[in-house]
């Protein structure tokens, strides 16, 4: 079990880049969506591939069809000399927790991160329903967007939330992708005015729904000294975890969110006080949070205890953009630039996988590194 | 009781609309005006062919492009005698590993116009195309490649790229 840092190596987010995420890249193909991302996000620290301890890619090859598409996006990176390279079949923010364990051995002391994936390139829903339980639940096609709608139905019927709290959430993030240039959904209108979106599967309206993303993301860590050299504010990862629940759909209670409690609270960011058994949000001003669809968002607020006072998703999050196998490693680079760019000491990113939330990821970022403070 | 399911069968089916990215599609613009065009890394200046945009040694992009020429040499070949399914030429036929002039990478191609026991590495060929008004962006358009007379090429010249 990953805890907070106590003993751990420091290691943090030195540098991010994005592509801008598009409903549909109509010209270029992976390799060529990634590049200019590759190149930005060692532009930014003066870093080269040659100098990278270890690379790890997060991307599905049921996106594009294309067995080991994995492969040829190293085409990108530039794969000679021979480099330690690793992949998953996860989004990236996966792939960071791999290349985060990576470097708690003290042979490397940098590691590049990245995902890519063009959803338009297929039937999302369709490809999205492979990752079903194949023998009861697959054959069935339920696509994700029903799916979701049975979680929202429960979580209405809980009494917690209204479909008014949807689209307040949904008018809120898109509020905050205006000052988001990558972002692909944004505008100002009020709540009020999206209750009259209609149902594509009720009671999940239009904007309760995350958009089709193309895009691409990068992230370079770096331990211990070479962080503090390589960026002026390293935004330093202070605990990490992920968890999974069972893929049986009625096994759940999908109103609430388990796992992510206990990734927060593994990550050292969520506290169970007082035997009220309620989570408690500690040391955070800004959240970025992977809800593709905007209840989700309500559903991992309780989860991980975020009050008032915590900003949550003021890059839009994923209801502005929601590339596939890219969303969540940008949640992660999305709060990390907070702290670098002086916004925040303390931040929470969160990456999920799955139908209705059924994996989660915490990582914890702060502007000081946590533990002993040994670099 | 009944028999117990050993087997269940659950068809699946996705479509894909498939998009060639911009230096492929430089690639397959070129060879329905008959051309084969590559491009060039700038930083190792080892020209691909088909480009893929991007340098797979050094990861930069290959924006320089290059028209190579329509002969090549026989890198390597297999001479296919196995039937199998959908298979739409006579067997024995060859398999050929073709480095054109002036790349620096060799791609797969259909050799024909020779007997499969005077295949040899080092062999020189050239492509015949499909008739002018039949030329189009795919690999189709490019019939096959075919020995084009010129004396063999020295190991020397290819031996990097097997």
């Amino acid at each position: 079990m990953a805890a907070a840092s106590g003993g751990r190596r420091p290691v943090a987010v030195v540098s991010f880049a994005q592509s801008d995420m598009v409903r549909r890249e109509e010209l270029r193909n992976d390799v060529e969506v990634l590049q200019p991302v590759i190149v930005d996000v060692f532009e930014k620290v003066g870093l080269t591939k040659d100098e990278m301890g270890f690379v790890c890619s997060g991307s599905c090859d049921y996106l594009v069809g294309a067995p080991f598409s994995f492969v040829s996006a190293l085409d990108a990176v530039g794969a000679w000399p021979p480099m330690r390279e690793s992949h998953v079949e996860m989004d990236g923010a996966f792939a960071l927790y791999e290349a985060w364990t990576q470097l708690q051995e003290d042979d490397i002391d940098t590691a590049l991160v990245f995902s890519f994936g063009r959803s338009s390139m297929s039937e999302l829903g369709r490809v999205l329903t492979l990752q079903l339980d194949p023998y009861y639940v697959a054959p069935l096609w339920p696509d994700p967007v029903a799916l979701a709608a049975l979680q929202a139905r429960a979580l209405i019927d809980s009494g917690r939330y209204t479909e008014a709290d949807f689209a307040a959430v949904a008018a809120r993030s898109r509020r905050d992708a205006l000052n988001n240039p990558h972002a692909q959904v944004k505008g100002e209108q009020t709540a009020e005015e999206l209750m009259g979106d209609d149902y594509v599967v009720a009671p999940l309206r239009r904007h309760a729904l995350p958009p089709i993303t193309d895009g691409a993301t990068a992230i370079i860590l770096a331990a211990g000294d070479r962080a503090a050299e390589l960026c002026e504010r390293p935004a330093w990862i202070t605990g990490m975890d992920h968890r999974i629940e069972t893929h049986s759909l009625g096994a759940r209670d999908l109103t609430t969110s388990p796992t992510t409690r206990r990734a927060g609270e593994a990550a050292g960011v969520v506290e169970v006080g007082d035997g009220s058994g309620a989570p408690v949000g500690v040391g955070v001003d800004v959240a970025e949070l992977h809800a593709p669809f905007a209840h989700q968002e309500l559903i991992l607020r309780d989860a991980l205890g975020l009050g008032e006072a915590v900003a949550v998703n003021p890059s839009g999050g994923a209801l502005a953009a929601n590339g596939v196998m890219v969303a969540g490693l940008v949640r992660i680079g999305e709060a990390a630039s907070r702290i670098m760019d002086g916004t925040a000491q303390s931040a929470l990113a969160h990456a999920t996988s799955g139908p209705c939330l059924q994996q989660n990821l915490v990582c914890a970022l702060a502007a000081e590194p946590a533990g002993d403070g040994r670099r | 009781m009944s028999e117990p399911v050993t087997m269940l069968e659950t068809p699946i089916k996705i479509e894909y609309e498939f998009t060639a990215g911009l230096a492929q599609s430089r690639y397959l613009k070129g060879i329905s005006e008959g051309k084969f065009l590559g491009q060039r890394c700038p930083k190792c200046t080892k020209v691909y062919v088909p480009p893929r945009g991007s340098c797979p040694t050094d990861g930069v992009p290959t924006t320089d492009e290059v028209e190579l020429g329509n002969t090549g040499i026989v890198t390597t070949y297999c001479v296919v005698n196995v039937p199998f399914q959908g298979q739409s030429i006579e067997i024995p036929y060859i398999c050929a590993q073709i480095l054109l002039d002036g790349a620096n990478i060799a791609f797969m191609g259909l050799i024909q116009e020779v007997p499969t026991a005077e295949i040899r590495m080092g062999m020189r060929v050239e492509a015949v195309w499909v008739d002018k008004k039949d030329l189009g962006p795919t690999m189709a358009s490019v019939k096959y490649f075919r020995p084009s007379g010129e004396p063999d090429a020295a190991y020397e010249t290819f031996s990097e790229y097997l």
